[in-house]
């Protein structure tokens, strides 16, 4: 098939895939109602993290292969993505935890508070230890998905409402019409803005009850996350998860408590049963789905699977179903 | 098997259903361990309408009873809302009920458990109470309706096992003919296997399976560990004794 493809759905999936098959040549036609990449997306809440390693302590070994190709990816398509690494910590009671992941994650070197300061001088503050791992990435998202807007824009792919050629759904949850296995998982995150605080890279706190994510946005904005409900509601952020997201930010450092927070946000993921994604024929249709909390750190290399599937007819590695009737 | 509230159950491992990498594997570790119940949190997961609808149908494909809880209730009122809440989702009278009394170590309130049963019972409900190995509060909750106690092994989420082994078993001489489970803080399936030794019916856990690096071997590990232990106590052990009692004869050797 050489085309043309029509793209359902604007978020990090859909433009992902756009991206991806307009660079091969063909002519991409992406709909969404809501127009230009916005808060209707679930990737616009996202972390931004491409920390495939870090994933790999709780998710399966597939996800961290895939997610590896991330950082390559995006940077091809002129995002802005810093080097960093992820930094990883635990409280004082809580190092059990941090010995746990440190042999889930292979790849994580440990730092002495001396190498600590060397990254992260606030942190060498409060930590003795903590572990690195120095692969991983990360972007922002909404500055990444604007670009990538233009960019497709300038590129000739085109942003309408109708439909020609073979058609790619990248909805996201509200797929769940056509894919009866998708749910619904709850986030909610917070965005800070923290002048007393500096951090150049991710750092996760280890936590057994609240575990947190801070990816540094620039100009002292944190964002914070995130929690993991399983529901599927897309709004109302409960006072419980945005207290115990500001806790465990204050607990990771008590510079946090001063911070102003700037914005509260809530949606849900699209999953499927073992939170992996899928690319799955249905009748005519092919649906890119179930990112999960993987969104930007696996859109690149389902994207490339599916350009390939549909333009050399090369049946993907993995996450491959076909539901048409034979 | 056991037997809760009239009911007989096909497992005497219960497991929660918090934590796991993903909903696929929960259902695996059910599968491979066997385990008859399945605890849900109804308080932390639900909102109480349809969004929350797919992870019950999970819960429900999984074919096991469903045993809602009221995890992280930290009040009377909290908790039998909570409980009212999930008879409507589960259309079941079980409720496991928890009352937690302080914040960093989980512990049950004992005095708002009695009170929050006590209520519950009076309504219809079967409760399930997350109590401690407390001699007196079990009589009191027994007094007000209970008909099982699960009594902790350690505060929740810690997997040290069983902290207390001569409460537990005090706990089994005095209430021969109630239904009795381990609760909360298990890590190891030895731990599980240990509580089947002591007359225990049956254990509850969640963190030890959802957390291991494999959830669904843990799950059978404790799956077997649950078998061996209650093989073991209807076995009749031997009794321990200080002095070594050679397994072989000694006849005919010198005795000095």
């Amino acid at each position: 098939m050489s085309g043309p493809f029509t793209i359902i759905g604007g978020g990090v999936c859909g433009l992902a895939m756009a991206a991806e098959l307009s660079s091969r040549g063909v002519q991409v036609t992406v709909i969404d109602p809501k127009g230009a990449p916005g808060d209707h997306a679930c990737s616009w809440w996202a972390g931004g993290m491409l920390a495939p390693d870090c994933e790999g302590a709780s998710a399966e070994p597939e996800i961290v292969r895939q997610g590896r190709k991330a950082v390559g990816w995006w940077e091809s398509q002129g995002a802005a993505v810093h080097h960093e690494g992820t930094l990883v910590v635990a409280l004082y009671r809580d190092q059990s935890n941090l010995a746990t992941f440190a042999r889930r994650a292979p790849s994580a070197a440990t730092l002495s508070k001396g190498q600590i300061a060397e990254q992260e001088p606030h942190l060498a503050e409060r930590y003795s230890k903590a572990l690195f791992l120095a692969d991983e990435g990360h972007l922002d998202p909404r500055a990444t998905l604007t670009a990538l807007h233009a960019k497709l824009a300038q590129r000739g792919v085109r942003f309408g409402d109708e439909i020609t050629g073979q058609v790619i759904d990248c909805r996201g949850l509200a797929a769940r019409d056509s894919l009866t296995d998708l749910r619904g998982v709850k986030g909610e995150m917070l965005v800070v803005r923290c002048p007393d605080m500096t951090l150049s890279r991710p750092v996760r706190l280890l936590h057994p009850r609240f575990p947190l994510y801070i990816v540094p946005r620039g100009d002292g904005e944190f964002m914070l996350g995130a929690t993991q409900i399983e529901t599927r509601e897309r709004s109302r952020a409960t006072l419980r998860s945005v207290m115990e997201l500001m806790n465990a930010a204050y607990a990771l450092h008590p510079a946090f408590g001063e911070a102003e927070l700037l914005e509260i946000g809530v949606d849900a993921r699209p999953a499927f049963p073992d939170n992996q994604p899928r690319i799955r024929r249905i009748g005519e249709v092919i649906y890119a789905n179930g990112l999960f909390r993987h969104g930007f750190l696996l859109a690149p290399a389902l994207a490339q699977m599916t350009a390939d599937l549909v333009l050399d007819g090369k049946i993907p590695e993995v996450w491959y179903e076909d539901y048409r009737e034979r | 098997m056991p037997t809760f509230y009239g009911t007989e159950v096909t497992s005497r491992l219960m497991l929660g259903t918090a934590q796991y990498p993903s909903p696929a594997i929960l259902a695996d570790a059910f599968r491979r361990s066997g385990a008859g119940i399945a605890t849900v949190s109804v308080r932390r997961e639900a909102s109480g309408d349809q969004a929350g609808q797919d992870f019950w149908a999970l819960i429900r494909d999984l074919g096991v009873a469903v045993l809602p809880n009221t995890a992280g209730c930290y009040s009377v009122r909290e908790a039998v809302t909570t409980a009212q809440m999930a008879r409507e989702l589960f259309d079941t009278n079980w409720i496991k009920l928890e009352v937690i009394g302080h914040a960093d170590t989980l512990q049950p309130d004992p005095f708002g458990l009695v009170d929050a049963a006590a209520q519950l019972a009076e309504d219809g409900f079967e409760v399930f109470p997350y109590c401690t190995e407390d001699l007196v509060l079990c009589e009191r909750l027994v007094e007000v309706g209970c008909k099982v106690l699960m009594p902790w092994g350690a505060p929740i989420g810690t997997g040290l096992g069983l902290n207390n082994i001569y409460g537990l078993r005090s706990l089994r001489a005095h209430f021969p003919d109630i239904p009795l489970v381990v609760d909360a803080g298990l890590g190891l399936p030895s731990q599980a296997a240990h509580a089947m030794e002591l007359g225990y019916e049956a254990v509850l856990l969640n963190t030890a399976v959802a957390k291991a690096g494999d959830p669904a071997a843990m799950a059978q590990a404790f799956g077997l560990a649950v078998q061996a232990g209650a093989l073991a106590a209807s076995a009749d052990p031997m009794d321990a004794r200080d002095m070594a009692a050679p397994s072989t004869p000694v006849f005919g050797k010198a005795m000095l």
